[in-house]
Parts: structure tokens; sequence; C-alpha cells
């Protein structure tokens, strides 16, 4: 077992799996000899060679429509798009096909494809690479969409993500790729795509939250022990599908829910979990549920994206209104 | 401007006349074959605008005019080799083996249409093949990952993709090309150029004299062929699989041909097309062309064409018969598919939508 980051994770989950089954293959701009943008691909080219670790023409619709036509044939293909932002000319490719390539034929043909991107803000990068866009894809059917949120998290879901038979948009949080490190075992064990991780046992408030925005919850729920609120946080992970379950026993003890995530909030997850507790658990709750989120704006240059960020403070000052606004 | 007066690639022209020596691996008997495939085509495309119009069959686009494309495409692909069609290519994909009715049932809003097995592979497997392609030249990205699934796998086969004149103009097919050119990969393009997308015509798409010479710029080879003589097909798509099979890469074939139908049922060509240019289209249509070439050759008879006509005839309404007996999908069956296992979330959902159906059909019947 050893210490590693989020990214090292990744790359040693592409390791292990490239490994054990043949028909993966690594595609994407940059991914061979430089290693991908991140490094996360860094090693592969060397071990796996130029017929499993490919190089693509810097064209993102290109690098889609090709992970698509792979899978059909069989290959278990992982696609790396530089950054979230990078996603969008690939759109098309994702939604009318990866995602529906087992529903319109019947099963026939499908799509086990993993497309990988860098998702979120924070690192002071330009303009169209801050996106948090892991609502488009959880609206779209046929997709899994998974967000890992620690180094062996990162591991054990990217290598179930690459076992899938459905296809799987895998977002990782960028902004903790190298500041998250924890021990990872490469034993080859993957973890479930329809769990939820709880983090922190609580009795007083449930904090559901995923992504870079599970280390300024676990560092709120730090602070507000030593205030007297102590907050269960749950790490989403599988943004699809949603596990509720954990969610509504976590509710079944604290009666209080706060979902927190860095994307904007209208149309966001954040929402879809509030209107599942309300139609199915709303008797639980003691508190009507709330949001801290992203605002409902396009991610500001770096000069100003600190303010946008989500703080620690904004959690804190959230949970202690749910707990001591409604007593 | 009268496309078919320009240079391309061609064995018979649109009057029957051998312009070019027959290939010496094509025999007269070959050609009578191809001939009774394209009949029947026509036969089933007819039929097929006939169910629509009197709503069997959801909204059809004829390929009216591309037989000797789909035909030669159908039987020049082997069986272990791939094809990755657009939605205008019924005869190649029937001439593969796929059952007509399965076509119908694609276009008679049902799903299983697309889960075809295929009589040419061996031992009739689910086919490898993609389904029909409905968005624009997103077909040419998938080809590229499947020569490429196919040369990581080994061996000697080949993708082949069509797409029409309109789908040029877009980036996934020049990303395509490109990408094909740089990886090498054993990957067959081609275009029906049938001159119209939808009411956009053919010089509007692109300032190029010819289709193919995007080729160029992309590293392939690139032939313009005429796509109403089956014999130049034949030859140009034998010739491209064989350079793919020997891993010299990909060739894009632009053929030219013409759309004698409207884009879809839905639309009525009268509105942006001349008549005139429609009955000069007419005079080059591959069929009629075959048909007094073999008939100069002492191949072919109107007696002939009429026992031809009469089998199409009973084979098409056999298949229509089996479209029309085939039982509906169940409705829950919109969530069999969509996963490898269901949520419990869909689990609820499906169960829903069950209910929903038995109400629905409760209500019709009592």
């Amino acid at each position: 077992m050893a210490e590693m980051t989020l990214l090292e994770a990744v790359n040693l989950a592409l390791h292990h799996e490239m490994a054990s089954d043949p028909k993966v293959i690594v595609l994407g701009e940059d991914v061979g000899d430089n290693g991908g943008v991140f490094r996360a691909t860094v090693g592969l080219k060397d071990k796996f060679g130029c017929k499993r670790v490919i190089d693509s023409p810097l064209a993102e619709a290109l690098i889609g429509g090709v992970t698509v036509g792979m899978a059909s044939q069989g290959l278990r293909p992982v696609a790396e798009f530089q950054f979230q932002g990078f996603v969008f000319p690939a759109l098309e490719h994702l939604m009318c096909h990866a995602a529906r390539m087992r529903n319109r034929t019947r099963g026939r043909l499908t799509c086990p494809a993993v497309f990988r991107a860098p998702f979120g803000g924070g690192i002071h990068a330009p303009e169209h690479h801050s996106e948090s866009v892991e609502a488009l894809f959880t609206h779209t059917p046929g997709f899994k969409v998974v967000i890992p949120s620690s180094p062996q998290r990162a591991y054990g879901l990217l290598l179930a993500a690459i076992r899938s038979n459905d296809p799987v948009m895998f977002f990782e949080p960028k902004r903790i790729y190298r500041t998250v490190k924890s021990n990872v075992e490469d034993n080859g064990n993957a973890l479930p795509l329809d769990t939820c991780f709880t983090l922190r046992k609580g009795r007083d408030i449930t904090l559901v939250t995923w992504g870079a925005c599970v280390v300024e919850s676990l560092q709120a729920a730090d602070e507000l022990s030593k205030q007297g609120i102590e907050a269960e946080v749950i790490d989403l992970a599988s943004i699809q599908p949603l596990d509720m379950r954990t969610i509504f026993a976590s509710l079944e003890k604290t009666g209080r829910l706060l979902v927190v995530h860095e994307a904007c909030k209208t149309g966001g997850v954040g929402g879809e979990i509030i209107a599942r507790t309300a139609e199915h658990a709303m008797c639980l709750l003691k508190a009507p549920p709330k949001r801290v989120t992203g605002m409902d704006t396009v991610m500001p240059y770096y000069r100003n994206e600190d303010y946008f960020m989500l703080q620690e403070a904004d959690i804190i000052a959230a949970a202690r209104e749910l707990v001591e606004g409604w007593k | 401007m009268n496309i078919q007066a320009m240079p391309m690639h061609r064995f018979i022209d649109h009057k029957g006349t051998l312009v070019t020596p027959l290939p010496a691996w094509l025999s007269h008997d070959m050609l009578v074959s191809y001939y009774r495939d394209m009949v029947l085509t026509r036969v089933y495309d007819n039929k097929a605008v006939a169910l629509q119009r009197t709503g069997k069959l959801g909204t059809y686009p004829s390929h009216l005019g591309a037989e000797a494309i789909g035909i030669a495409i159908g039987r020049t692909l082997k069986s272990d080799d791939v094809f990755i069609p657009y939605y205008r290519d019924m005869p190649a994909m029937w001439a593969r083996g796929i059952a007509m009715e399965k076509n119908l049932q694609y276009w008679g809003g049902d799903e299983r249409g697309s889960d075809f097995h295929s009589e040419s592979a061996p031992h009739n497997r689910p086919s490898r093949d993609l389904p029909f392609c409905v968005p624009i030249a997103t077909q040419c990205t998938h080809a590229v990952g499947v020569a490429a699934a196919l040369k990581i796998e080994g061996g000697h086969h080949a993708a082949l993709v069509t797409c029409g004149d309109g789908a040029t103009s877009k980036g996934d097919f020049l990303e395509s090309i490109n990408c094909a050119g740089s990886w090498n990969i054993p990957l067959v393009f081609v275009i029906n150029n049938n001159q119209w997308a939808i009411s956009v015509p053919r010089e509007i798409q692109c300032g190029a004299e010819f289709l193919a010479d995007k080729a160029k710029g992309a590293g392939i080879t690139g032939i313009t062929v005429d796509g109403n003589d089956v014999v130049a097909m034949l030859d140009a798509v034998k010739t491209a699989l064989e350079q793919a099979y020997r891993g010299k890469g990909a060739t894009l074939i632009e053929a030219i041909s013409y759309r004698l139908s409207d884009h879809t049922t839905a639309d009525d060509a009268s509105r942006y097309r001349s008549e005139d240019e429609l009955q000069q289209a007419w005079q080059y249509e591959p069929i009629s062309r075959l048909k007094q070439y073999l008939i100069n050759a002492g191949r072919w008879t109107e007696q002939d064409e009429t026992e031809l006509l009469e089998l199409c005839r009973k084979d098409v309404e056999a298949a229509v018969e089996r479209y029309l007996a085939i039982i509906p999908q169940a409705p829950e069956s919109a969530f069999d598919y969509l996963y490898e296992s269901l949520s419990d979330d869909l689990h609820q959902q499906r169960d829903a939508i069950i209910n929903k159906a038995m109400r629905m059909q409760g209500a019709k019947h009592g």
C-alpha cells in the first residue's frame, strides 16, 4: 500500500486494468508520450505500446465518435478529454450514440466506454477550463456518471467504470488532483457504482456532496463539531444512478439535509436530490432542505474566481442556519 | 451543369453502352444477379413509400436512384468486414444479408429493427454492423473507431462507411478522413453524392469541383465514380477494400448519383427542385442502363423482366406480411436495454409504465 495523489491513483487504475484486460484502450490528445496534460496517462504508452495508447488528432468530436466505434466492436476504450469544457464538441456522439447504443440495438451492440475529463474550478485556469456540468449527463438516459473525491475511491471507481458494460462519464476534480493524498492498495478491487460513501458519522445534519467540495465539507464538519453540531458527510460519488437509500438512512438520524456542490444551482443535481427527498422522505425532515452551490453564472476569469468558489464558511453558515433556525 | 458529363470512373454509360472493358473478375452472370438485386430494392422502395402513405410505416427516406451504390457495397463487403450505414442505405444492408422486414421494422418505429443478424455472417451470428445513423456524418467518426478496432484486432478486415453529400460539410466527416489518413486504418468512405441535402444543392455544400478532392488534404486515396454505374461502383469498392486489407490505408469514394425521390416522405422536393432537372436525372438512373446493357449483351429479355418483377413483388409482399405480423414490443422494453441492469428508481418507473399501459389498454378494450 502506498500513499499517493488522486491523479496517481487514476494512473494506477489505468495501469492495472490495461495489464489485466487487453481490450482496454486509452485514447485522447497528448495521452501518449506526454502522458496527458495532467500526466494521468504517464507511462502507459511505454508499457502497452502505441496500439493501445493512442494519441488522437486534436478533435474532440472525433475522440468521442472513435470511442463509440471502438466500444461497439467489443473494445473497452477509455477516452480522455483534457478538460470538461472540451467535451462539448463531442456531445452529439456522447448523447446520440454512446448513451443509446445498447437501447437502439436492443442489446446487439453496447458501448462499454469510459469518458474521462478533469472538471471544476479553483486552479486559476483559463476560460472554458472550469466547468462543472455533471447534471448535463445525469439528465441523459444511458450514462453512468461518476466523480471520485479521494485517491482510494478514484482507483476503485475507475476500475469499476472500465469494467462497466455501460458508458461512464468519469469526472475528476482537478482542484484536488495533487492536494489530496491517501493510501491506495493496487489490489484490483473495484468499488460499486451505485453506492455513495458515508465519510463521517453525525446526528444533527446530513451533508451530501461530491468532488472537490468533499474537502471543504469535511473541514466544515470538523468545525461544526467544535460548535456542538455533528454532521454526517456523504460523498455521493455515483451521480447517476443516485443512491438515495444511504441518504434517506442518514436523514432518519439527522432530519436535516444540506447538499453542497460546485456546479450551478439551477437544474443541478442538488435539486434532484432534494426533489426525491421531498417525494419519498418528506416525513423524515425536521427542516426544509437547503443547498450550497455554485452561482448561476459563467465561472469568472481567475481574478474573481475565489469569490465564486465554495468556502468552508459557506457550508458552516448554511448548516448552522438549518440546525439552529429549525429547532 | 450536367454532372453526369463530367469525367469519372465509369464502365457503362447511361445508354447502356460499354465505354470501358468490364473488369476481368466480373462475369455476365454476376451482372444479371446484381441487376436482380437492384430491381428488388426498387420494388421494395416503392412499397415502403406506399406503406407510409397508408399509415403502416413512419417517415421513410427513399433510396430511389441509389440502388447501384448500395448493391455494390453490400455485395462486395465480406462477412467479417463491418458496415457503418447512414439512413438511406437499405439496398446495401439488404445485400449484406439483413432481412427486409428489419428495415420495415426500423422505419415502422420498432427498435428491434436495429437488432439484426446477418445471413452473410458466419453461423448467422449477430452482426457487428452499426445501425442506421440519423445524425449527419457522426457515423464517419464511429467508422474510424471501428476500423481502428479492426486494426488492433489484427487480421485482414475493413470497415466501410457511407454518407450523403451534405455530410461532407460537417466537421465530423473532415475529422474522420483526416484521422483515417494519419492512423492508416482499413476504412472506406463512400459519399452518396445525390446532389441534394434536403433542399440545399451540392454547389452550396462545397466550392470544390469534386468532393473526392477532399481526400488529398487528408492524405488518403480519393476517386470520383459514376454512382449510377454498378460496375464502376463494384470496381471502386473492391479496389478500395483490397487496399484496406493490405494495410494500404483508407479510400474516399465519391459516388455521383441523383436523389430521384423527395428527401423523405415528409418532404416535398417540388418546392425547391425543377421538374426539368428531375426528368433529366431520370435519363441517367442506374437500373435502366444496366438493363439496356444486358439486353444488348443478349443476357436479358422483356420476358425475364416481367418474371423478375413478379418475383420481386412476391418477395416484398412476403416481407411486408412478416413485418405486419410482428408482435409489438412491450412498453417496458424502453427500460430493458437502457443499462445492463436497472437501478431501483428505474425499476419503479418500469413498473409505472406497465401499469399505465395496462390502464390504457383496458380503457381501449373495455
